[in-house]
């Protein structure tokens, strides 16, 4: 009776504790001197300008240590033709997993772009809402990052995302996505696919800062982003999206 | 109590569980903060991002030691980053002398990005690379700092490649860019500040197409009822010109 | 790099048709997230056949109850195995439990499992067979009286009073066992009907279809174990019990076909933008897997067989034949099912504009042979827990919990 007891008291003790702990706030200080509250990340993306040379793929291949494989891709360039005869026409840029050996005269052309495409960096991502160990997260100044340490390579974030952003790094078993570079953003420099970009079809930018080239792209374009129904929110933006482009 | 009324069975059960209980909730009291905490989780990741070595120096840092830089500011590829066509500099700009980033003079480098390509927004250069001077390097005639044609362009086609091919196989393959364009002298030197004219007016196409033209060839129409509130080419595209 | 991993995505891409996402081309959830499902259905319709018994007292299908118990044990043990192997880092797998997401469905797993393990399965069974062990131990010597004895948690009474207690406990737990084992499989369901990245499982009805086909799966499955184990024991089968089994397998069938019918007529009439993909997608590349296995193998067939034996009232021989490969072809059906939203999901680029394919390796972690062993060895737990707990011992005297033998057929 008296050990019950004794156990009974020495359990909800034991057990208020943990609860009062996990309540605890732990100053949790920056050290390096960058403080992510003061900047939120976007980018704004030009159709018009875009040329399809890929040197962004390959910068930012480059820059990340993104196997060179091309199956597996943070940023790539889709090349949309439009044809008279009301079909359209997708093809990678990545001329090494191309299959198709279709050629467009200028007779069958309506219109033809280039789309270059990389993660969204949703304000509400569905990535990491289903992430089961809480290894992706958004952080403070809006970029999305993945805990290389706790993913336990399920793959459901990469079922979850709707632009095919995501995908599984072959040796770590993890899964991987463009992270805006966010080593360089935090140091003031342009994410990689920005800064060879020979056209300028890519803008990055900060919301918070006041001045900038992304806030002139904002201003001055009639903006698009991708799949807009499912609401994801996404904080890359494009202008002179076509309605053909998924 | 109410214990002594539980049936013997329901005790133990309850046993059982309650060292299932302690022991899961020992391992959470017991397991340091660096495992539990997610803030402490997000920390460490970005820290660790934060970390990973810088591959590309970015355009400025090549202006401190190369003349290059000044010279790319004055030329049509004033926008390209010297790191898009000499690759990540990070590592030369640590160790100068020792690390050297690529040097790229194979045709095939500048055909990456100036190969014609349908798809090409118009007004950027483009070459079909088996014809424009097959045997020739593209830095013999054209600095890649300050690129310029060779000689001030004579065909339009060399930045609209895709309307002059496109009116390579229309009707209007014969007529000239310039028969229907007014193209000031200054565009070919600097096309984005001083732009081409179109026409104004459904006369100018009436010139050929209307009932009282001399051109025999070209298809005539009745210039006061047909398509009276338009002007043509707001049906018609000029550099394709859809036949019956 | 990667070079066999390389090569597959190499040959892959030759059977790719349109346009998909680069990324796209490794499909993620492979054979090993088929089977998962497919036995947690296991698990939660073998439980809702037992809890027929308890809760609603369908006295018929008392002979099978334990057995049942005792499958949907074996299947829930294997369970977390083909997940475990189908992680990146089955190492890290802990995480699930100390940091869990707790917007993430898949996160639920750790919880939802061991709450349907500890307080629902194995504590019913506890209850059930808790009196028979100690009698069975009484009698014993060696390891087994010590096993039994051991599982009984040493208890010692087996008064009347104590043996009540005990089947209101059973009846109990199988009260909260039946929302629990609709929790255990419907968040799997959940998982899939919550991805709106995938118009293919992003549905409302996913949970419930889920919930459904493993009602089916799981009668199914007991009904063909009771017929397969029951001649083995050289006892006659109890034909009413098989009748009773297979009406509820009729209408659970008739429910699940109902279910996934209207899914059917409800994105046709719709025709929202992704019904051409899925159109091709199925025409073309699921035709054999949901046209042939799930539909007319694994449901019409079954359902006509079952109409049949009501209309033609077919003698207990032809009854037997018909009910046993219904079953077969149901768990054909069902498997069929899982593949088709599981892998059927992954064929179709999120582009809307193209179609993949998905080839399983014969070897390796995601192979054919390990499915092969992953199937089979819940069959292999499922006979220790028979050596074990025996479902069908002949119950000492003085007692009336246990077996088929004098409990009567109600009439």
């Amino acid at each position: 009776m008296e050990r019950r007891r004794f156990l009974s008291k020495f359990m909800s003790i034991a057990a208020s504790a943990t609860v009062v702990s996990g309540f605890f706030k732990r100053a949790v200080a920056r050290t390096d001197g960058y403080d992510p509250k003061g900047h939120y990340y976007g980018m704004g993306i030009q159709i018009d300008k875009c040329i399809g040379c890929g040197k962004c793929v390959e910068a930012c291949k480059e820059e990340n240590n993104v196997p060179k494989e091309p199956f597996f891709f943070r940023t790539w360039v889709e090349r949309y033709v439009i044809k008279k005869d009301g079909e359209t026409s997708v093809q990678n840029t990545d001329m090494r997993i191309e299959r198709s050996n279709e050629v467009f005269t200028e007779r069958d052309i309506l219109r033809s772009f280039f789309v270059p495409k990389l993660c969204n960096q949703c304000d509400n991502p569905p990535c990491v809402q289903v992430c089961p160990v809480g290894a992706t997260f958004k952080t403070e100044d809006g970029v999305i990052l993945v805990d290389d340490e706790r993913c336990v390579g399920c793959r459901y974030c990469i079922q979850a995302c709707p632009y095919g952003a995501r995908y599984l790094h072959p040796e770590r078993e993890t899964a991987d996505k463009c992270t805006f570079c966010y080593h360089r953003i935090t140091k003031g420099m342009l994410p990689a696919c920005v800064e060879v970009c020979p056209s300028q079809a890519r803008i990055f930018g900060d919301v918070k800062s006041s001045a900038s080239p992304l806030g002139r792209f904002k201003r001055m374009n009639k903006l698009h982003v991708l799949k807009p129904s499912l609401n994801t929110e996404p904080k890359v933006s494009y202008s002179g999206l076509d309605g053909e482009v998924r | 109590m109410f214990l002594q009324k539980m049936p013997d069975a329901l005790k133990r059960v309850l046993a059982v569980f309650v060292l299932v209980a302690a022991a899961a909730v020992l391992v959470r009291v017991v397991l340091p903060a660096s495992l539990t905490d997610s803030r402490l989780h997000i920390k460490s990741t970005v820290e660790r991002e934060m970390a990973h070595p810088v591959r590309y120096a970015g355009s400025e840092a090549c202006a401190d030691c190369h003349e290059e830089y000044k010279v790319k500011q004055g030329g049509y590829h004033k926008n390209l980053s010297c790191e898009t066509c000499h690759g990540a500099a990070k590592e030369h700009s640590e160790n100068p002398s020792e690390l050297k980033p690529k040097l790229p003079r194979m045709r095939e480098f500048c055909a990456g990005c100036h190969t014609y390509n349908p798809s090409r927004p118009s007004g950027f250069p483009q070459v079909n690379p088996a014809a424009h001077n097959p045997l020739k390097v593209c830095v013999e005639c054209h600095n890649p700092h300050d690129p310029k044609p060779t000689r001030t362009p004579q065909e339009c086609s060399a930045c609209h490649a895709e309307i002059a091919r496109t009116k390579e196989l229309s009707p209007h393959a014969q007529l000239e860019c310039t028969n229907c364009h007014t193209v000031p002298q200054e565009h070919k030197l600097a096309p984005r500040s001083v732009r081409a004219g179109i026409p104004s007016e459904r006369s100018f196409c009436g010139k050929c197409h209307s009932k009282d033209s001399g051109r025999k060839e070209a298809p005539k129409v009745d210039f006061l009822t047909h398509g009276e509130k338009y002007l043509c080419w707001q049906c018609h595209y000029p550099h394709m010109p859809e036949v019956q | 790099m990667n070079s066999p991993l390389t090569e597959k995505l190499f040959d892959l891409l030759k059977q790719v048709t349109g346009y998909i996402y680069p990324n796209e081309i490794e499909v993620h959830w492979g054979i090993l997230v088929v089977v998962y499902p497919y036995l947690t259905g296991l698990v939660a319709g073998a439980f809702i056949l037992a809890s027929l018994v308890k809760v609603f007292n369908v006295k018929e299908v008392q002979p099978a109850y334990r057995l049942a118990m005792l499958t949907a044990l074996s299947f829930l043990l294997i369970a977390p195995l083909p997940l475990l192997l189908h992680l990146g880092h089955p190492v890290r797998s802990y995480e699930i439990f100390l940091n869990p997401n707790f917007t993430s469905a898949m996160a639920m797993f750790g919880f939802v499992y061991a709450w349907y393990l500890m307080v629902v399965l194995i504590l019913e069974i506890w209850f059930t067979y808790r009196k028979d062990l100690i009698v069975w131990s009484q009698g014993e010597t060696g390891l087994m009286r010590w096993v039994h004895r051991a599982v009984a948690l040493y208890s010692t009474d087996i008064s009347d009073k104590a043996v009540e207690f005990d089947k209101k406990m059973v009846k109990g737990i199988t009260i909260i066992g039946i929302p629990s084992a609709f929790l255990l499989h419907g968040y799997v369901g959940f998982i899939f009907g919550s991805i709106k990245a995938n118009p293919w499982w992003s549905s409302v009805l996913m949970p419930i279809v889920f919930l459904f086909s493993a009602i089916v799966s799981g009668i199914a499955l007991v009904l063909f174990l009771y017929m397969v184990i029951t001649p083995l024991r050289k006892e006659k089968i109890d034909i009413k019990c098989v009748d009773k089994m297979a009406s509820f397998l009729f209408y659970a069938v008739i429910v699940d076909f109902s279910l996934e019918f209207l899914d059917f007529i409800h994105r046709l009439y719709e025709s929202e933008e992704s019904i051409n993909i899925l159109s091709d997608l199925v025409m073309n590349k699921l035709f054999i897997s949901l046209g042939v296995l799930q539909v007319l193998l694994g449901m019409l067939l079954p359902l006509g067989m079952m109409v049949a034996i009501r209309l033609f009232k077919f003698e207990e021989e032809l009854r037997k034949l018909l009910y046993f490969v219904s079953a077969i072809l149901i768990q054909i059906g069902i498997f069929a099912t899982r593949w088709n939203v599981v892998i059927g999901g992954q064929m179709f680029s999120k582009s809307f504009r193209g179609l993949t394919a998905y080839k399983m390796d014969i070897g390796g972690m995601e192979g054919f042979l390990m499915t092969l062993v992953l199937l089979s060895l819940p069959f292999i737990v499922l006979s220790i827990l028979i050596k074990v707990l025996p479902p069908w011992e002949k119950p000492a005297k003085g007692t009336t919990e246990g077996g088929t033998m004098e409990r009567s057929v109600i009439g």
